[in-house]
């Protein structure tokens, strides 16, 4: 056990990660904390329109879009993956040459839109119920992606590692983007920061059109909003968002980032703006507590990010003010209570 | 029947498992060419791979059992939730003596496993959350701490090389004699379970109302199948891994469920595609020199679901697609006989062919189209086309099949406007639509309802059932002698 779980040691969890390795920390927190908002806010209006498990399926069957973007990118660029492996870091895909980002996000959006169209024409056009065809299409495509890639090992810049659990904690050491000269971001921060800020833009600018197309299908459609339009449009975007947090949390994790912020938000408040603030917050809090747990435990720093969240999950379960499972346990209790006396005043009376 | 069949097939299961199957791993292909290597695959020389197939077999059997029950009862992506759920069980079930101990696995799986279903149905009874959030939510979650599990382990010096990282993608070829003899016993388990419990099971699963109000447990039967939905996920995982076993339950009982409507029929066939996808996907690993077995055995399930979905007999697309084809020709034919009649009605049965213009002009389309309709009924005997004399003539059948086409639209049109009071010009459309679908009987109904009307509310004549059947030359039609309608020239 002692090995399993090593000693904690608060200086060495906490102040040397920030004294002594230069910043590098700080680029996986703002991963983690760009990666979880985008997917939380995105997962948000899943949450809302019953859609959760079509974001699981969507998670798992960009896979494949992305083995052939890298197949496609690695026969452009003419060359072997595996000799480009910066060994000595352990890094699974350290060469930018064949991610080509305009290949991933075509490969990812064709994925998740036949993703959607399957499970469509699989519910319309047998009697299968839409659970199963879920179930089918996204382990069809899955199945797939991972013959795709240990198939061509070589040729497509992705393993099983980080289709499991992605590569954030290597994010600091991939190529940086620089204007004039300085260094200023990784490549893979900047993009997912863009990723974010659009998230967040485009939501602000269509939060009237999600918002009544969520709540009440009809309402949307007699104010002119098509609710077609906005289904495929929620998810293309949840294409992109997926597939720019695959290379950092993989394929499976991607769920729990979409859910777990919404979830815990939902858990806390009714009203939607105050929700996307405590997304916000439950990002930041995984991100940076994750970051730690995996210091200390030495486990992959995407999966500790998901643990702390799930954390957050419980304690909101728990504990929430209105809805927590031990608050509302005392306060049926108070209430009895005082149910109980006003009998007794009233007997005495 | 399926049941006492698979009885049979496990006891040949269990009778090779008493030979001694090593636990060695794949060799070397020495085989070269396709051919050989399937000969060396499934004729069960091999040990190590006898292990294999026997395996894959049975995963297939107990998946495609349990899986039937989850898709009739809606519960698909509660397997999906389950079988990721299951991950930090096998971490821990590894930690109890730090080797692969299939009966620590097992335990630790299955408890994780049924913590997951708790911890769902925890949530959606004291949250407003609903259930896809609760099952992504879980699911997620458990994986996430059986991923730091696993990769914690990974470092252990015994850990490296445990095997564990098998259990995520699935590798059929590190199964040995201890995993095999436990499959064998969970699947005999399932299906004298499920055999004993058909019944309770199936009223359960298909009218849960009834079951309560007839006195079943129905809530320890929900648990009792949740156990061993657990087995069937925990027994898969070695071969298939944790991240595809879902499929194992759906696709195989999903393709089922397209080709029966009896439950029995469904088992037997799922279990049957089960076994197929899993040997078939062992099969195509070993091929490929060893890659991870879970895929292609998913793949192969998937292929099996295509075919059903495509070519299955009576709810596969093909079939819907051409019995659609099949009608919409059936009701083309019948509006162009109908057209006939009334050409020959408009000028009072008089004269015996019918120009190809007459018809066109009838039906208010060109000579081509006309044409085209007028083949599709010589195609199928309904009428003759005299070329040089430019004349269809109709046969007896499509002059049969002419009038009891009219007679049912005037006769519809009739009882809309006595009984149920429309508007006498307003009910063409619906007589229109109704008239390819009357059957004999209806029609019956409606003649001895409306009196034996002769006329429509237009004023045409009804040609009449009996006139019909027995083509006796009464009624509203002309002598047979007077017009030549019905003969084959």
């Amino acid at each position: 056990m002692n090995e399993l779980i090593p000693a904690f040691s608060f200086r060495q969890v906490f102040i040397e990660p920030w004294s002594e390795t230069g910043g590098d920390y700080l680029w996986v927190v703002l991963m983690g904390f760009f990666v979880t908002a985008a997917c939380g806010m995105t997962g948000v209006y899943l949450i809302l329109r019953r859609m959760a498990l079509v974001g699981d399926a969507i998670s798992h069957s960009v896979l494949p879009g992305l083995a052939v973007a890298f197949l496609a990118g690695s026969l452009i660029a003419g060359g072997d993956a595996s000799t480009g492996h910066l060994a000595e870091t352990g890094i699974a895909g350290g060469h930018y040459d064949f991610r080509n980002p305009t290949l991933m996000f075509i490969g990812a959006l064709v994925a998740g839109v036949l993703t959607t169209l399957l499970i469509e024409l699989i519910h319309k056009k047998s009697r299968v119920k839409q659970d199963a065809a879920i179930g089918i299409t996204f382990s069809s495509l899955f199945a797939i992606g991972v013959i795709l890639v240990s198939l061509f090992a070589g040729k497509v810049d992705l393993d099983a590692d980080c289709v499991l659990y992605g590569e954030i904690g290597f994010v600091a050491f991939q190529p940086f983007a620089t204007i004039a000269g300085h260094e200023l971001t990784p490549w893979p921060v900047l993009r997912m920061g863009v990723v974010f800020l659009l998230t967040a833009g485009l939501i602000g600018v269509f939060y009237k059109e999600l918002l009544v197309s969520s709540f009440d299908a009809g309402l949307a459609s007699s104010l002119g909003i098509n609710p077609t339009w906005v289904h495929y449009s929620l998810m293309c975007w949840l294409s992109v968002v997926v597939v720019s947090a695959f290379e950092a949390v993989g394929a499976i994790l991607v769920i729990a980032m979409l859910i777990l912020p919404g979830a815990t938000a939902a858990l806390l408040t009714h009203r939607l703006p105050v929700v996307f603030i405590l997304v916000l917050i439950h990002s930041a809090i995984s991100s940076l507590a994750g970051l730690h747990l995996a210091l200390w435990l030495e486990c992959p720093t995407a999966g500790a990010m998901v643990v702390v969240g799930a954390m957050q999950f419980c304690l909101a379960w728990m504990f929430s003010p209105e809805q927590g499972l031990l608050t509302r346990g005392r306060r049926s209790r108070v209430e009895g209570d005082l149910v109980d006396r006003h009998k007794a005043e009233a007997a005495a009376g | 029947m399926g049941a006492r069949r698979k009885l049979g097939l496990l006891t040949v299961a269990i009778a090779l498992l008493a030979g001694d199957a090593s636990a060695a791993r794949i060799g070397e292909l020495t085989e070269t060419g396709v051919w050989d290597q399937m000969v060396r695959f499934f004729s069960l020389r091999d040990p190590a791979l006898r292990a294999v197939l026997l395996g894959s077999g049975l995963l297939g059997i107990s998946c495609g059992l349990l899986g039937s029950f989850i898709v009739v009862r809606k519960m698909s992506l509660m397997g999906d939730a389950l079988s990721h759920a299951v991950l930090p069980g096998v971490a821990l079930g590894f930690l109890w003596n730090l080797t692969k101990d299939p009966l620590a696995i097992f335990v630790g799986a299955t408890l994780a496993g049924l913590l997951g279903t708790l911890t769902v149905h925890a949530i959606t009874h004291t949250t407003r959350l609903k259930e896809d959030t609760a099952l992504g939510l879980v699911l997620a979650s458990f994986f996430a701490v059986g991923i730091c599990l696993v990769k914690m382990i990974e470092r252990l010096p015994t850990g490296a090389k445990s095997g564990i990282d098998k259990f995520l993608f699935g590798q059929a070829a590190a199964l040995n004699s201890q995993d095999l003899q436990l499959m064998t016993v969970v699947t005999l388990l399932a299906v004298v379970l499920i055999s004993v419990f058909y019944k309770e099971l199936l009223v359960c699963s298909f009218d849960p109302g009834f079951a309560r109000a007839a006195g079943l447990p129905t809530r320890m039967l929900h648990h009792g199948l949740m156990l061993l939905l657990a087995f069937a996920v925990v027994i898969a995982l070695q071969a298939v891994g944790v991240v595809l076993v879902s499929a194992m339950l759906i696709t195989p009982a999903a393709a089922a469920y397209l080709l029966t409507d009896r439950m029995h029929r469904m088992l037997f066939l799922a279990a049957t595609f089960g076994v197929a996808a899993g040997i078939l996907g062992a099969f195509m690993s070993f091929l490929g020199n060893n890659l991870p077995t879970g895929p292609f055995m998913v793949l192969a399930a998937s292929m099996v679901f295509a075919g059903a979905f495509l070519f299955g007999p009576r709810h596969g697309t093909l079939a819907r697609w051409w019995r659609q084809r099949s009608r919409s020709r059936r009701v083309e034919r019948e509006n162009t006989l109908k057209a006939l009649f009334h050409v020959l009605e408009g000028r009072g049965f008089v004269g015996e062919g019918i120009t190809l213009q007459e018809l066109a002009s009838r039906r208010h389309e060109t000579l081509e189209e006309s044409r085209e309709r007028l083949h599709a009924l010589c195609r199928n005997g309904l009428a003759t086309f005299d070329e040089p004399g430019e004349a269809i003539y109709l046969t007896p059948e499509g002059w049969q099949r002419a009038r009891a086409i009219v007679r049912n639209h005037r006769l519809w049109e009739l009882y809309l406007t006595n009984q149920v009071n429309f508007a006498a010009d307003h009910v063409h459309d619906e007589a229109e639509e109704i008239e390819h679908v009357l059957g004999e009987e209806v029609v019956r109904q409606l003649e001895r309802g409306l009196d034996y009307a002769t006329r429509d509310p237009h004023g045409k004549v009804i040609p009449s059932t009996a006139d019909i059947m027995h083509d006796d030359g009464g009624g509203p039609r002309p002598p047979k002698d007077l017009v030549g309608y019905g003969k084959t020239t």
